[in-house]
């Protein structure tokens, strides 16, 4: 695969204890902009990142990143190689500050705190406030912050509006389109309205496989397809 | 359930140890003396202890999951309560025995209630915490009641002659392979009746037990109680075989128990058996071997780690969990697909 | 009154001792779920080295003691590093196997001790012609509140008191002490930000066993003696603190320890008295744990979230 794909995946197979999971998923993500990762409660999404980040085992698959392949490496190395990862639960370090978390995600002794900042001012504003002491928007923005510290050309989010209030909903949306302009982003998202808002491609898995790929405003606005992939009702809103 | 041919093997090496006491044979490095010297019938009778005593432990680590450092405790418990009762109180034997089933229940029963409202590390904790208890009650010898570093002899009288004097100790070998096989049918039944699945099920995945509308903790309270009942037997064989030790509250005691039973193999149908057998085997070979001369004549660096059976021992272990973690039960299914892998590699083009 | 003095600045030595060994412990725990038996070894060979260098090295008694007790930190650090390259890092993500291998390797360095030094307990330090070898301050005795207290107990409890706060700011103001206070609470995120954790290990471990190198030593100081059987005695009570302050937790773990030395002090000494038994105050710990399992399994701070 050339390097004009950020992420490329073949036949990726994960096995959660018994249960087949992944049965053979197979996708790209070109470079530049954000490809949402779509489908139904529990079809896999979640696991897919986790597996890209190497955090469960493959079992048989190729992933690369960039053209390289990573699929044998351990998850700190994947990111290094310029993957940043916002975990479903944002996974914050509850009893390190705000400063200390993001401080934490630095390679190589410094950070883009200026974007980080601008996005988010309120995480300046609270630098030495716990992590655990936050608000469900504030983690969140706080592990968005963690993920764009870094000059990563790919970023795994996953579903980063998940319990939030619509303000604070549209908040994420602006971030991650700024992000989009610096990096690749691979989104599970639940909130079609975002999808449909930020994504440029979709990827629906059903059944552990990819049962649809192709852009994602054309996806989302027919109710029929939505409904058939996704089982939800109703169009983007 | 066996079918008749997997029978074969272990119904033909009972009987071999039945008849083991009418045996003069002897089998070098293995055995110090004729299968029928007293010497060696001692020793085999320990070893079978401890395969029984292994077997117990195994019940509650390798089928429930259970991992508990103080398995010790209730085979010491069996190896000081009657000795002090036939010892100290002057009971008679069958009341000592008595007053050691009872307590052998009521004792787990009491002290595994509390232990297993906890679960993982904290029981793990829990129960080697009680067993240092044991450890402690013992070495500062309370009421001058458990002789503290150096035991209690034990008094013979209440006992009846045949398990009394040297010349009578194929009928300790007996009693002991008695014991063995009595702990074996009764972990079988254990393990193959509907508690057993549930232990299974327990050890496997606890919340999916409880998904299922079951309560673990009176299967896990009932693994708990059996197993330590059945070890306290094994104590109370200790106490004929051997006499009164303090050794048998250590911590490094317990940590033993759980050698075995990884060195044979965890829940299997024989690997416990297997593992305390060798082990106590093994340690008693390589105890007489450090004793011998030309072991201490060799330069330090050698003499030393050879003069320890539980360095070799703990080595081992050491090698067993890294190379071979399923214990001596999965050399059979290694060494055939090391057969197969060399037959396929030599087949193919 | 002056028992009581006596007894607390005793229980408070022997909290020091077992603060140092489960400090360690509970990072170790905390930050690699690993439950490591072959601390008892770090403890002892810690102890052992020491002796080593009182009996081989002339130099005044201060001299000798910061020699060896540098040797025993040395020493303990080095093995635990070793250890932890050699037999707990290949088994990474087999939690079950790792506990295992530690009870094999308390196992057999156990025995290597017995074997290199015998079993009878050799005086500490140790030097030929004399008594005892320790500075003559530390021999000495000072009077509070009626009570005689030699002098080595203020240092043992001083050189806790010097790890605490040691640890404490390590933790806080360090890049590797925010890695390991993030790896406690939760080690795959902090592998997800482009950490190499295991490098951590291995640091956290070779720290335990310094700092059980040091109890080791202290310990020699504090019973005038060293033993193989050092390191397992204090080794489980060590644990006991560890679960009571909770695993991860520093400030836990020294609430835990000063707990658990005063009430096995207290209990020792006035039961023994009440029941002619001297063993109640190890056996009145031993409840003490199983009590607060039972109240609080996650012990008195948690931290923990893997």
């Amino acid at each position: 695969m050339s390097t004009e794909t950020a992420l490329g995946v073949t036949d990726l197979h994960v096995y959660l204890g018994e249960s087949h999971v992944l049965q053979g998923i197979s996708f790209s993500v070109a470079k530049g902009g954000v490809t949402a990762l779509l489908g139904r409660n529990g079809v896999g999404k979640t696991t897919t990142l986790r597996a890209l980040m190497g955090l469960v085992p493959r079992s048989r698959g190729v992933v690369e990143v960039q053209g390289e392949n990573v699929t044998r490496l351990p998850t700190h190395a994947i990111v290094r190689r310029g993957v940043g990862y916002v975990p479903e639960d944002r996974d914050v370090f509850a009893g390190l500050t705000v400063e200390e978390n993001l401080r934490l995600s630095e390679r190589g002794g410094n950070g883009r705190y200026d974007l980080v900042y601008d996005l988010f001012p309120e995480l300046k504003e609270r630098g030495r406030q716990r992590a655990g002491t936050l608000s469900g928007g504030q983690q969140q923005m706080v592990a968005i912050a963690r993920a764009l510290l870094n000059d990563n050309s790919l970023l795994l989010i996953d579903e980063p509006t998940k319990g939030l209030a619509p303000l604070l909903v549209t908040e994420v949306a602006v971030a991650l389109e700024r992000a989009a302009e610096l990096s690749t982003i691979l989104l599970v998202e639940q909130n079609l309205g975002v999808a449909k808002r930020v994504a440029e491609h979709a990827v629906v898995l059903d059944g552990g496989r990819v049962v649809h790929e192709g852009p994602a405003g054309e996806l989302l606005s027919s109710p029929e397809r939505v409904r058939e992939l996704l089982g939800v009702h109703g169009a983007a809103h | 359930m066996m079918t008749p041919r997997r029978a074969v093997v272990p119904v033909v090496l009972l009987i071999l140890l039945v008849v083991l006491p009418f045996l003069s044979v002897d089998i070098p490095v293995l055995f110090g003396g004729p299968l029928d010297s007293p010497g060696t019938l001692n020793l085999l009778a320990l070893c079978l202890v401890f395969a029984g005593v292994a077997l117990s432990y195994d019940l509650l680590f390798g089928y429930t999951g259970l991992l508990s450092f103080g398995h010790a405790l209730y085979f010491a418990l069996g190896v000081y309560l009657p000795a002090i009762a036939l010892t100290e109180w002057e009971w008679s034997l069958p009341a000592a025995l008595a007053l050691l089933a009872v307590v052998a229940i009521a004792l787990p029963l009491v002290l595994g209630a509390v232990s297993l409202r906890v679960t993982g590390i904290a029981f793990a904790m829990v129960t080697l915490a009680f067993a240092q208890a044991g450890n402690v009650i013992v070495q500062t010898n309370p009421g001058g009641l458990t002789g503290g570093d150096e035991g209690i002899i034990l008094n013979f009288d209440p006992l009846p002659d045949f398990v009394v004097g040297i010349v009578n100790t194929k009928y300790l070998y007996w009693l002991a392979l008695g014991y063995a096989v009595a702990v074996f049918l009764i972990a079988r039944a254990a393990i193959g009746s509907s508690a057993g699945h549930v232990w299974r099920a327990i050890r496997d995945n606890e919340r999916r037990v409880e998904v299922i509308g079951l309560r673990p903790y009176p299967y896990k309270l009932l693994a708990f109680v059996l197993a330590s009942f059945l070890a306290a037997w094994g104590g109370f064989l200790w106490l004929l075989l051997i006499g009164v030790t303090p050794e048998v509250t250590t911590a490094t005691f317990t940590l033993t128990l759980l050698v075995m039973v990884v060195l044979g193999g965890t829940g299997t149908r024989f690997g416990a058996l297997v593992g305390g057998f060798a082990y106590t085997l093994l340690d008693n070979r390589l105890r007489n071997l450090a004793g011998e001369e030309r072991i201490q004549e060799l330069p330090d660096v050698l003499r030393v780690p050879l003069s320890e059976p539980l360095f070799l021992l703990g080595a081992l272990f050491v090698a067993i969990v890294f190379f071979a973690p399923g214990g001596i039960s999965s050399f059979p299914a290694r060494l055939r697909s090391l057969v197969y892998r060399r037959a396929a590699k030599e087949s193919a083009p | 009154m002056s028992t009581f003095v006596l007894l607390t600045i005793t229980g408070l030595g022997l909290g020091a001792l077992y603060f140092l060994i489960a400090s360690g412990l509970s990072l170790i725990y905390g930050l690699m779920g690993v439950l490591n038996f072959a601390h008892g070894a770090f403890i002892t060979f810690g102890a052992y080295a020491a002796w080593w260098i009182t009996t081989h090295v002339e130099a005044s008694a201060e001299a000798e003691l910061i020699l060896a007790t540098a040797f025993g930190l040395v020493v303990g650090a080095v093995l635990a590093a070793a250890v932890e390259l050699v037999f707990i890092r290949p088994l990474y993500r087999r939690p079950v196997e790792q506990v295992l291998v530690t009870v094999g390797l308390a196992l057999a360095l156990g025995a290597l001790v017995f074997g290199i030094w015998g079993a009878d307990p050799k005086s500490f330090p140790d030097r030929p012609g004399e008594v005892t070898a320790l500075p003559s301050w530390m021999i000495d005795t000072t009077t509070i509140l009626g009570a005689r207290i030699p002098n080595d107990r203020f240092v043992e409890i001083a050189v806790a008191v010097v790890v605490l706060a040691g640890l404490t700011a390590f933790l806080r103001f360090t890049r590797i002490g925010l890695i390991i206070r993030a790896g406690v609470e939760n080690r795959a995120m902090v592998t997800a930000l482009g950490i190499d954790v295991r490098k951590t290990f291995t640091f956290v471990f070779a720290v335990g066993g310094a700092l059980a190198a040091l109890a080791g030593v202290l310990s020699g100081i504090y019973f005038s003696t060293v033993d193989p059987g050092r390191g397992t005695s204090l080794l489980i009570f060590a644990f006991i603190v560890v679960v009571i302050g909770g695993f991860g937790s520093i400030g836990g773990s020294a609430v835990a320890a000063v707990a658990v030395g005063l009430v096995q002090q207290y209990a020792n000494f006035y039961a023994a008295d009440w029941l002619d038994w001297s063993g109640a105050g190890d056996v009145a710990v031993m409840f003490l744990l199983a009590g607060v399992l039972l109240l609080r399994p996650e012990g008195l701070a948690p931290k923990v979230a893997h």
